[in-house]
């Protein structure tokens, strides 16, 4: 053991998709400031399996703040209460020794719980194969100077392309509303030349899948912006917005039907 | 066994052509009627999965992760070469062909290599036009940067995560081709077995992470794009869930295995804190454009940083390699960071890191100009250390990084099993013994997107296929084997738990298959592994139930084939008693304490051969020949 934080963990516990969860209250003594969130619940592990319990069901991979897949609301905040980082760079420096922490899996009803704090987040991909893609075969571009991009529109496309699907978005959303995710994916697209030739029937094809997965309403609170580990703004879904409406203007027909 | 490497004839910078016009064609409309099954989603798998389905190939793509998009290669920072020569500095395929083989210190094959290089133009094409954004000047133009010790500035980035905006690039277009019906994508799903009917891959056998069930998935080809092996050493750069294990299954229905012990430790991490480190974190070398790497002179000196004045710093990179400095390639950089710090030169607590110092840049350059380049950098570090770089040099050490090592493939990106094709990190062919920075994506990308999308057509177009189902008793015996072994995991119910023994394992290999390795230590590895595997199979510990989502049963079975490859890497860098790259026997050094290679006796390829459990496996050599650029001792002086 390698420090002196003592801590007693509400964790949640849910053995599949068709049960039913709860809390379960864990102690853990030894750990040190240094550790990050996930050592700190790698240790729990440890302690519970050397008591002969299985450990608690999460999900990891890079532990690095890039693949999206750590996931957990701690204390009530999706990656927990520093800012713009996910779960797996948050360090036990910020919290205090007697500290209590409730640790959650996000929670919507379009992300089933697999097992404890491990979701079901295949949607997002379903999203993407909806629309969110440039259609280029390979083989089939142009020398990459061809088009020149403006600085600050091939930036903007960046900050939006910084998302990492982990769907903290919408864990933070009262409406579990994807509305973050889905606009931080159309802008991308739709700022890059490249990408605008198909961006009118991306959106309405993206919204309209998001609409059929489950995800609620804009609830226009920004708690998704708050909760985004790669500090994507709303601005998006303003501009989701904007070239939504300009979509259905010309696609009316297409989307609703000749009564329109 | 002998291995044709079915190099094409003709001028290096014709093979590649020449080849493709050689290769057998697949009528368009036929297409359909092959399988082929990727396991893997990274750059190299996403890319493969993704062309195949556009040429109208039935493709299934596995990964274990929840969604393909979190592949590791999501991971790299830096950047991805290519030959373009946008800023007219002298570029070329020839020089980018040419840094690379030298780079690899004369262990790669020149004519994968050369086929790289040409690929690589294609590449960054290919990335803007599916809305890559990679950096850009005013103009609107890409930018290009110096990268990883090269003299010229090829490397497209894109801040610093490349290699998420890559593979989501990759990843886009396979999710179109999921949508088109071509790709059937089948994420948490734990590769088993390779099965081999009449002597050719014909399918393999996962495990569902979260069903437990074991499913059978039958094909006409597998393309293994499985990744890197680094954490046999437990603490690297890979993330938590990569693993040997598909590899290792292809390995034990006999495809070779070649130079494990190739394995690259990268100079920036964020160095270890304590026992209850999971995992290392890579900070992109780009920071050493404009970081100043430096130890005290004086050995044991506790002075903070700022009470150090010049004339006590030792810019040991800077002094030794005057040409190159702070820009050496990766395997220099690391074990001059390892040397210092062995002469007690080390700084902070565990006195095992260096200082990457960027005052001088900040002086030169401002901060918010340093920002721009490597903000989120100094934003990761500053979120692990609880320091500000701007203000207090970074302390960084070097890390288990990339495996060049991987299963043998020949020009084809075959395997020695008909059917198998191995790609990107998961083969061993162009990198040699030391992979160059801003390689890896470019690898893993030509090979996916431009290299089997061709072979695989000769490959079909010219070998006899039977029909065949998932119900063949090849199928039902591995699906019986792979349940068994997990049956046995679970009722060992022993005393340690599998990180504990992973940690373990990860120290025997670090302080004996690291950095500097030699004979005695070597043989000690040799001693040691067998001993804690079999530890292993008697006392773990594996809880909960086969039939469920159940991480620890995960870990225990990709940990239980690390126990065995851990093995191998350790005879093959026993047996190669030279020093190339990241392969650094104590024994093979200059006089000045550089790596010297052996072209006499060790200028191949050692490739092994699966013999048996608890048997010795069986060195095959590929000779490799230099036929333009010519065998000389890397000097970065």
């Amino acid at each position: 053991m390698s420090g002196n934080m003592n801590l007693t963990l509400k964790i949640w516990r849910q053995k599949d998709s068709k049960s039913k969860g709860q809390f379960e209250t864990v102690k853990i003594g030894g750990i040190s400031p240094d550790m990050s969130f996930l050592e700190m619940l790698d240790t729990v592990n440890e302690q519970q399996m050397k008591e002969g319990k299985e450990g608690f069901a999460f999900d990891h991979d890079c532990r690095e703040g890039i693949c999206g897949m750590c996931s957990l609301v701690i204390n009530g905040m999706p990656h927990g209460p520093d800012h713009a980082i996910t779960t797996c760079q948050l360090h036990m420096r910020k919290f205090k020794d007697g500290d209590t922490i409730v640790i959650e899996p996000w929670r919507a009803s379009a992300f089933p719980v697999i097992r404890d704090c491990a979701v079901d987040r295949s949607a997002f991909d379903r999203i993407i194969q909806a629309g969110g893609f440039v259609s280029v075969n390979t083989g089939s571009a142009p020398d990459a100077a061809t088009i020149a991009v403006p600085k600050d529109q091939a930036d903007r496309a960046f900050d939006a392309a910084a998302c990492v699907g982990c769907g903290a978005c919408v864990a933070a959303c009262k409406n579990s509303s994807a509305m973050l995710f889905v606009a931080a994916k159309v802008s991308h697209l739709s700022y890059l030349p490249q990408g605008k030739v198909e961006a009118k029937k991306r959106v309405l094809a993206m919204v309209a899948q998001m609409d059929k997965e489950g995800f609620g309403n804009c609830s226009n609170l920004y708690e998704c912006q708050a909760a985004c580990p790669k500090s994507i703004t709303v601005d998006f879904i303003a501009k989701m917005n904007r070239e939504y409406l300009g979509a259905t203007a010309l696609y009316a027909e297409k989307v609703y039907g000749e009564d329109m | 066994m002998i291995l044709d490497s079915k190099i094409p004839g003709g001028p290096i910078s014709e093979k590649w052509t020449r080849h493709k016009f050689e290769l057998k064609l697949v009528n368009p409309a036929n297409k359909r009627k092959f399988t082929v099954i990727v396991v893997g989603t990274g750059l190299a798998g996403a890319s493969a999965a993704a062309s195949l389905g556009e040429l109208g190939y039935n493709v299934k793509a596995f990964c274990i992760q929840d969604s393909p998009r979190r592949a590791h290669s999501i991971a790299a920072q830096g950047g991805i070469n290519a030959a373009k020569n946008y800023t007219n500095d002298g570029d070329s395929v020839y020089r980018l062909f040419y840094d690379t083989v030298k780079g690899g210190d004369f262990r790669a094959r020149e004519a994968n290599v050369h086929r790289l290089a040409e690929c690589s133009n294609l590449i960054i094409d290919q990335c803007v036009a599916q809305g890559v954004p990679f950096g850009r000047d005013y103009g609107g133009l890409l930018d290009n940067r110096s990268f990883g010790g090269a003299q010229v500035s090829r490397t497209f980035y894109a801040r610093g995560q490349t290699g998420q905006q890559l593979l989501i690039g990759a990843y886009q277009a396979m999710m179109r081709q999921v949508a088109k019906g071509t790709v059937k994508m089948f994420p948490r799903r734990d590769m088993q077995d390779l099965v081999v009917i009449d002597g050719k891959a014909r399918g393999i056998i996962v495990r569902n992470l979260v069903t437990g069930e074991l499913e059978s998935h039958e094909a006409d080809a597998v393309c293994l794009c499985s990744g890197g092996y680094g954490n046999v050493f437990y603490l690297s750069t890979n993330a938590k869930g990569s693993n040997v294990s598909a590899a290792w299954s292809a390995y034990k229905k006999g495809a070779v295995f070649a130079n494990p012990c190739y394995t690259q430790i990268h100079p920036t991490c964020i160095p270890v804190t304590g026992d209850h480190q999971s995992k290392l974190t890579l900070m992109s070398e780009s920071l050493r454009n404009d970081g100043r790497v430096w130890v005290p002179k004086k050995a044991g000196d506790t002075r903070s940083p700022d009470q150090i004045p010049e004339s006590e710093r030792f810019y040991y990179l800077e002094e030794k390699y005057p040409s190159f400095g702070n820009l050496v390639p990766r395997d220099v950089a690391s074990r001059n960071a390892k040397n210092v710090c062995d002469n007690g030169m080390g700084v902070g607590q565990s006195k095992l890191a260096v200082y990457l110092d960027f005052s001088d840049a900040i002086k030169r350059l401002g901060v918010s100009a340093v920002s721009a380049k490597y903000g989120n950098l100094f934003q990761m570090y500053e979120k692990i250390t609880d320091e500000n770089p701007y203000k207090v040099p970074m302390r960084i050490f070097p890390a288990v990084h990339y495996t060049m090592g991987g299963l043998w493939v020949d020009y084809n990106l075959m395997s020695t099993i008909p059917g198998c094709f191995v790609l990107g990190e998961a083969n061993f062919s162009d990198h040699g013994a030391n992979r160059l920075g801003a390689s890896a994506l470019m690898q893993g990308l030509a090979d996916g997107y431009f290299v089997i999308p061709y072979t695989i057509g000769g490959y079909f177009a010219s070998t006899k296929l039977e029909k065949i189902s998932s119900t063949e008793k090849e199928f039902e015996v591995s699906k019986k084997e792979s349940s068994e072994r997990i049956h046995k995991l679970l009722n060992i119910k022993g005393k340690r738990t599998v990180s504990d023994i992973h940690r373990e394992l990860g120290h025997i290999m670090w302080e004996n298959v690291g950095m500097g390795r030699n004979k005695a230590g070597l043989e000690k590895a040799l001693a040691l592994i067998p001993e804690l595997r079999e530890e292993f199979w008697k006392n773990v510990n594996v809880l909960g139930s086969e039939g469920s989502f159940n991480q620890n049963l995960e870990h225990a079975s990709r940990l239980a084939d690390f126990l065995e490859f851990g093995e191998l890497m350790a005879q093959d860098a026993l047996h190669r008693e030279e020093s190339c790259g990241g392969h650094f026997r104590e024994e093979s050094q200059t006089e000045e304490g550089e790596a010297k290679r052996d072209d006499e006796k060790f200028c191949y390829v050692g490739a092994w051969e699966y013999k048996g459990n608890n048997q010795k496996p069986e060195l095959s050599k590929e000779p490799l020949t230099f036929e333009n650029v010519h065998l000389v001792t890397r000097s970065y002086k």
